[in-house]
């Protein structure tokens, strides 16, 4: 079984290792057919199956057993088979249940997204504007938590998180001691330090950019702006701890935020540490590469306009009028 | 130029007849429409002392409102400046202190909220985007004034006035 294995997802076939799961088979075809995933996460080990968002249906499963498989499966946690058939956006059953997951999903959520600093680029929110319903169906008290800080820096809002296991995972696999975790059970689940012991590892601030909801969120950056309004920049600094590619979210000449650069499946490249996302936010303390690309379709696209004045940050600095001159030059001629 | 029609008109210039050539029949009608129009009612009014009713659905100045405890609604999300075509909306958020739970109604609140009335092209977009039923263009005209840094209106000319507590 080392040859590669065909597995044809909404029509289009695609040869892959095998191994592979069928979201990950998707995700190498890309587009459209990309089952949406809040829990999983592929540069951490044992994520997924949690939320369900990825289902998908089998309508055949091999080829030497070509029956279809009789539930919908999870895409991030079944593997391909040869001669898999798989119908993701092509299956109105999948599309009706997947909004049954959203809704699901959406049962505690407090749906305080004009208060929340995670709305703009919120895994939830977008699920839930292209699969949830108008309103709720929900009649009961939604639990509720009081915010805590589990760490220096970090901000855990109970409410809102959709226990993906994401931030427990990342704890694990990237720093060497995890003092958060899951509390209890079923219902009662939540995100707890247990004892008051502050999250205050060198990588922790990775876990606000692995939630994909607002439970975890940045505390220097709390209510300072909202994500539309900021433009992001892909720099890098020489990090002694990480890799130091970041992303700087700029609001004028400052840095408000800086974030670890994501994927278009919302994961971040490369985990950045503490350091470069909590205390360098002067553009002295970074190298300017390029605008991040974003997704014309993304709200935080929205209200950029190209301007025919050169950048604040870049006026002052002749290294960055230099490293531009092309583009400046285009906009001089107007 | 060539004319762009064939037609034309051929004017032609009778002599006067002996009343018209007397005027005074004319003035005397005329003056008589003039009186006429002091009994009829006026098409004017005296604006801005008296203004006219605004038809249901008009959009004037900007009013942030309270809820039904008093407290400013906006929690300043930023939808209403996202949505403006104008880009006449700027804010500062700031984070609600416990004392203040009965001025604010969410956790965040608008610290600074302003409004270009010279940008504003009185759209009602931000009406619609407000997910707080926070703002309504229900005011009247917007007033005129000299100088363009006034035209910028913060909370104090905004927020609707308290309510009277009992």
């Amino acid at each position: 079984m080392s040859d590669k294995v065909k597995v044809t997802i909404d029509g289009i076939t695609v040869e892959v290792a095998p191994g592979t799961s069928i979201l990950n088979a998707a995700r190498q075809i890309g587009g459209d057919i990309v089952p949406p995933a809040m829990c999983y996460y592929s540069k951490l080990e044992g994520s997924g199956g949690k939320c369900r968002t990825c289902i998908v249906k089998v309508s055949k499963g091999s080829e030497k057993d070509p029956r279809p498989m009789p539930k919908l499966v999870a895409s991030c946690r079944t593997t391909v088979m040869d001669g898999m058939e798989v119908m993701n956006i092509t299956s109105p059953e999948v599309i009706e249940a997947r909004s049954g997951v959203v809704e699901m999903l959406l049962i505690n959520h407090p749906l305080d997204c004009p208060v929340c600093d995670q709305a703009g680029e919120c895994d939830l929110q977008n699920l839930g504007y292209e699969h949830g319903l108008q309103k709720t169906r929900y009649e009961f008290e939604r639990r509720t938590f009081e915010r805590i800080d589990i760490g220096d820096k970090i901000q855990l809002h109970m409410n809102r998180c959709i226990l993906c296991y994401r931030c427990v995972f990342t704890a694990d696999q990237i720093t060497n001691k995890r003092v958060h975790g899951i509390l209890n059970r079923g219902d009662h689940s939540e995100i707890s330090t247990y004892i008051q012991t502050a999250v205050d590892n060198d990588f922790s601030g990775n876990m606000i950019d692995v939630c994909p909801v607002g439970a975890l969120t940045d505390k220097t950056f709390r209510f300072r702006n909202r994500v539309w309004f900021t433009k992001p920049i892909d720099a890098h600094r020489d990090c002694p701890t990480c890799s130091g590619k970041v992303t700087l979210w700029y609001k004028g000449e400052d840095v408000l935020r800086v974030t670890a650069r994501k994927d278009i499946y919302g994961e971040v490249e490369e985990f950045i540490c503490n350091t470069c996302r909590f205390d360098k936010k002067k553009t002295a303390d970074w190298v300017i590469e390029h605008p991040t690309v974003i997704s014309d379709t993304s709200v935080i696209a929205s209200n950029h306009y190209d301007t025919l004045k050169p950048l604040p940050v870049i006026q002052p600095n002749l290294k960055l009028q230099q490293a531009n001159k092309v583009e400046l030059e285009k906009t001089t001629k107007f | 130029m060539e004319p762009l029609t064939s037609k034309k008109k051929v004017l032609e210039q009778k002599p006067l007849t002996l009343a018209e050539r007397m005027y005074l029949p004319a003035i005397a009608k005329g003056l008589s429409i003039t009186m006429s129009h002091f009994f009829k009612k006026e098409a004017t009014i005296r604006y801005p002392e008296v203004e006219r009713e605004f038809s249901t659905n008009f959009r004037g100045m900007h009013s942030l409102k309270r809820d039904e405890e008093g407290r400013e609604r906006c929690t300043a999300c930023g939808l209403c400046a996202l949505s403006c075509p104008a880009e006449a909306i700027t804010m500062i958020a700031a984070e609600r202190k416990p004392e203040e739970k009965d001025i604010y109604r969410e956790e965040k609140y608008a610290s600074v909220y302003e409004i270009n009335m010279l940008r504003c092209i009185f759209c009602g977009l931000c009406e619609e985007a407000c997910p707080k039923e926070a703002i309504y263009l229900d005011g009247p005209i917007v007033p005129s004034d000299y100088l363009r840094k006034d035209f910028i209106y913060g909370k104090d000319k905004l927020v609707e006035p308290p309510l009277n507590k009992k």
